[in-house]
């Protein structure tokens, strides 16, 4: 006689980690997790992005799963990541008026911070005694995922190394950026989302739209132009350091 | 109120997202495509003037609500850069972390500074 009911651990461990369901999940779960700790302390440096990434990271390592069968749900929530940057055309469009009066300093605080952020990077990483395989990769660290994956391919760096060095920049941002501004008494709303954008991407953004729309709209602009000016600018530093 | 708008907003955003990268690749741009779709996004917006209650507001402000979740998978990848991390701590942390720094206080201050410098003379 055949049993009806059987006792499978294996098999439907295979399952699950190698299911799309499993990533997914993982990834509100952990997220959720993140608001509910920031909201329920009101600590800034419990966003939900770092709480999630290392809950994730932590699961995933007890557990012996690979990050690439993690993505295979993971995915799908980072598929967003492009929609959501074109998303931030919205502040931008409520804030246009202050933008286009700002528009000259902006442009040239943008320019110097892409200069500062890409020397630094190279000139720090050499000094401490890093390889010149992760000078490269640590070059375009402070533009946004999408455009600093592509510049540390096109230099020669490590392309997944630098997403992971971004993203940590953007963490680093919406956790301390705006600390870091008070201490350099950097208190125009203007100014602070530029810098976050400049120095932080989308990360660094999201942290600027909690403390304000102008902020926001700042740093969404600073964002962009600054992934533009990254682009522009890596592989002419590089020539020179 | 009905949540069709939103979906009306998300596909607006897809679209954008579409003809930037499309626009990317027919000229050969060093551009991401996302960058060019959100200048194309804020031309719609500009043109259209949306209310606060249209889709065109609602659909983008749902996803900027939680810009932090869909970081998170890109995050999770430093998992497998823990050994290299262990391995050039010093130049890694120092480099990255002085770096965001100088960054943003050059930013931040070079804007901050000329903002002052123009208020004081315009006035």
């Amino acid at each position: 006689m055949i049993p009806l009911v059987g006792w499978h651990p294996h098999e439907t461990w295979d399952w699950l980690t190698s299911s799309p369901l499993f990533g997914l999940t993982l990834t509100l779960a952990a997220y959720a997790l993140g608001r509910w700790a920031h909201r329920r302390t009101g600590n800034p440096v419990l966003q939900p992005v770092l709480v999630a990434v290392v809950v994730i990271g932590g699961v995933l390592l007890l557990t012996d799963v690979s990050y690439d069968d993690y993505l295979r749900g993971g995915s799908f929530v980072g598929f967003w990541l492009g929609p959501a940057t074109v998303a931030l055309a919205l502040p931008l469009h409520h804030e246009w008026h202050l933008v286009r009066r700002a528009a000259m300093p902006l442009l040239t605080g943008i320019v110097a911070g892409a200069l500062v952020s890409i020397c630094s990077a190279v000139l720090v990483t050499r000094v401490t005694g890093g390889s010149r395989l992760l000078q490269l990769t640590m070059a375009p660290k402070a533009a946004t995922t999408p455009v600093s994956i592509a510049l540390s391919d096109q230099v020669g760096g490590i392309p997944e190394l630098t997403a992971v060095l971004t993203i940590v920049a953007g963490i680093t941002g919406a956790v301390a950026g705006p600390w870091l501004l008070d201490l350099l008494r950097v208190r125009d709303p203007r100014a602070r989302g530029l810098a976050l954008g400049a120095a932080s991407h989308g990360i660094g953004t999201s942290r600027a739209l909690q403390e304000s729309r102008v902020e926001g709209a700042f740093s969404a602009l600073s964002m962009a132009l600054s992934a533009l000016a990254t682009s522009v600018l890596v592989p002419v530093v590089l020539l020179v350091l | 109120m009905s949540d069709l708008p939103v979906l009306k907003g998300v596909l607006v955003l897809l679209a954008c997202q579409l003809v930037g990268e499309l626009v990317v690749r027919l000229f050969g741009l060093d551009v991401p495509g996302p960058v060019v779709g959100m200048v194309v996004f804020l031309v719609v917006l500009r043109v259209r003037r949306p209310r606060p209650s249209s889709g065109l507001v609602r659909g983008p402000s749902l996803l900027l609500r939680h810009l932090q979740l869909l970081f998170v998978p890109a995050g999770v990848g430093v998992i497998d850069y823990l050994d290299v991390a262990r391995d050039h701590a010093l130049p890694l942390a120092a480099g990255l972390w002085l770096s965001w720094a100088l960054g943003l206080a050059a930013t931040g201050g070079v804007v901050a500074g000329l903002l002052r410098l123009r208020d004081r003379s315009g006035r």
